[in-house]
């Protein structure tokens, strides 16, 4: 007798209450390939998991943005934020594009000399520079960007014994009118802080002001607050211009730009509802050419957008540990990548899809990582399918963050492959092993025996 | 291996509709836990049904075995089985 095909028995409770106003789209095609390479082919080769990123997407998400803004604005310069992603690999990509450094300590600095990055398209952000850092920027004639009065002090010191005079910015915040006011960062706008420290900066005789920087959040959801920042700068540019009679060179609106990802506590999914490089570009080039700038000598728009241009070209693919249900009988799932590799589960809620095909029915479901830890949550309430032990998942948008601030905490970390323009792997980091991580343990001699 | 009952008073149509009149909750099941249900209430027993389901339907008995399992567990869940009924004897 031939036997016929096995479907597992499924019973579902009959929800009658009111449905939402919108729908959501709740239910995904399997992701079974990425920029055509299998991803079980991936997994089998890498291992599981393992971070994927998409050169394709990288490429194509910025030459997106760099169009939203040219074609608005004249002279437009993007800098790649390191510490976004700061992968030799990655970075490079962006070089290649045309994108300038903008690091935001000396460890990264380093790293784009690395990188090949000229000194002079270096930008240093970041409130902790050192002494060393800043005569290093001098010497490369980096652009500095000023935290706080004691690096302007410190500056002019370090000028008075160099025979290069420093480019400076300073890092402007002020109320933009969304909340929360990043005020920790730089000169206040309003309360006359930035202001003075232009006067230090000129007075001195011993730095060169050559732009304004501003960075007024992260994930800002308003457009708008960018045309009122870049509103504010364009005004003190023009009142810099008057009083010192010489111009700003450029104004740097830093990131902040959200991606494709949906917030936590988001009623609508971050693709419904998240502003485009349009929506930003608008809001940005419309504020600077309508303000007071001389339109014969505007200033270089530089941004420092990170995580809107690589989120998506980001992947993290992992499998199935276990199915179990929870005392309430709610289903869970334990998989292979938890919060030490996925430190921005603590933000979004991720789109994650099956690696494979997958039955019909899906059941609300808890995905957890395989950390003995209880914040070790990856989705608190995702509709899942059912899958077995061993199945793959794929995680979305990851490339932003999470291969700077992941940890190796309990697990190690996996390999990063990228799948280049003609779908060629290259592992561009390879996995931790033990050795890896003892390798900077040092054992005093009388613990050596146990 | 346990054997579960089904509480009497459930109401379950032949396509797969279960009414709970005790609390007006409804729900659905598809056929093969609709197949599961019936031997339930025929009195077999979870190894019984395992083994009816499994040479019946192509699949390795484990995952049958599984899936029965958490199939019970939810019916359970949803105090649609017996209060006496359920507990391994």
């Amino acid at each position: 007798m031939t036997k016929q095909i096995y479907e597992r028995p499924i019973i579902r409770k009959l929800e009658t209450g009111m449905p939402g106003k919108f729908g959501m789209r709740t239910e995904y095609p399997p992701t079974t390939q990425i920029d055509g390479v299998p991803v079980k082919k991936i997994m089998e080769q890498y291992g599981s998991p393992v971070f994927i990123l998409s050169e394709d997407t990288i490429r194509t998400t910025f030459k997106r943005a760099q169009r939203a803004f040219s074609t608005r604005y004249p002279k437009v310069q993007f800098a790649w934020s390191y510490k976004t992603n700061y992968l030799d690999a990655v970075c490079r990509i962006y070089h290649q594009e045309g994108s300038w450094a903008e690091v935001v300590s000396g460890f990264e600095y380093d790293k784009a000399l690395h990188n090949d990055v000229d000194g002079r398209k270096i930008i240093f952000n970041g409130p902790g520079k050192s002494e060393e850092d800043l005569k290093k920027a001098i010497d490369n004639d980096s652009l500095i960007h000023i935290d706080h009065l004691d690096e302007l002090y410190l500056l002019i010191g370090i000028a008075g014994n160099s025979s290069r005079k420093p480019r400076v910015a300073i890092r402007v915040n002020m109320d933009t009118g969304i909340y929360p006011q990043w005020d920790r960062f730089g000169f206040n706008y309003e309360n006359g802080q930035a202001w003075d420290a232009i006067n230090k900066i000129v007075g001195s005789g011993k730095l060169e002001l050559t732009g304004l920087h501003t960075h007024i959040g992260t994930f800002i959801l308003t457009p708008n607050a960018y045309a009122v920042a870049a509103t504010k700068l364009a005004e003190l540019a023009t009142e810099i211009s008057n009083k010192f009679n010489f111009s700003i060179k450029y104004i740097d609106l830093g990131g902040g730009f959200a991606s494709r990802n949906t917030l936590k506590g988001s009623y609508l999914p971050g693709p419904d509802v998240n502003p485009t490089f349009d929506d930003y570009a608008e809001a940005i080039s419309s504020a600077l050419l309508n303000s007071r700038l001389d339109s014969s000598n505007l200033p270089l728009l530089i941004l420092e957008t990170g995580r809107a241009l690589i989120d998506d070209a980001g992947y993290l693919a992992g499998s199935v540990v276990a199915n179990k249900r929870l005392s309430g009988g709610k289903k869970s799932v334990i998989l292979d990548l938890g919060v030490n590799l996925l430190f921005t589960s603590f933000w979004y809620d991720h789109k994650i899809t099956p690696a494979q095909s997958f039955p019909l029915h899906r059941e609300d479901t808890v995905l957890y990582g395989p950390l003995c830890m209880n914040i070790d949550v990856v989705r608190e309430n995702i509709s899942f399918p059912q899958l077995n032990a061993g199945d793959g998942v794929v995680v979305h948008s990851v490339g932003a963050y999470n291969m700077t601030q992941w940890m190796q905490f309990i697990t190690m970390r996996p390999k990063v492959v990228l799948i280049d323009l003609k779908g060629n792997l290259h592992v561009i980091r390879n996995n931790e092993s033990l050795g890896t991580v003892i390798e900077n343990e040092i054992v005093p001699d009388y613990l050596k025996s146990v | 291996m346990s054997t579960v009952k089904i509480q009497s008073n459930i109401a379950i149509s032949d396509s797969g509709f279960l009414f709970n009149p005790a609390t007006g909750e409804s729900y659905s099941v598809n056929p093969i836990g609709l197949e599961i249900i019936a031997l339930i209430r025929e009195g077999k027993n979870e190894t019984e049904i395992c083994n009816i389901i499994s040479q019946k339907y192509k699949s390795e008995q484990v995952i049958v075995e599984r899936d029965l399992h958490d199939f019970v567990h939810m019916l359970r869940q949803y105090q649609l089985l017996d209060n006496n009924g359920g507990q391994n004897n």
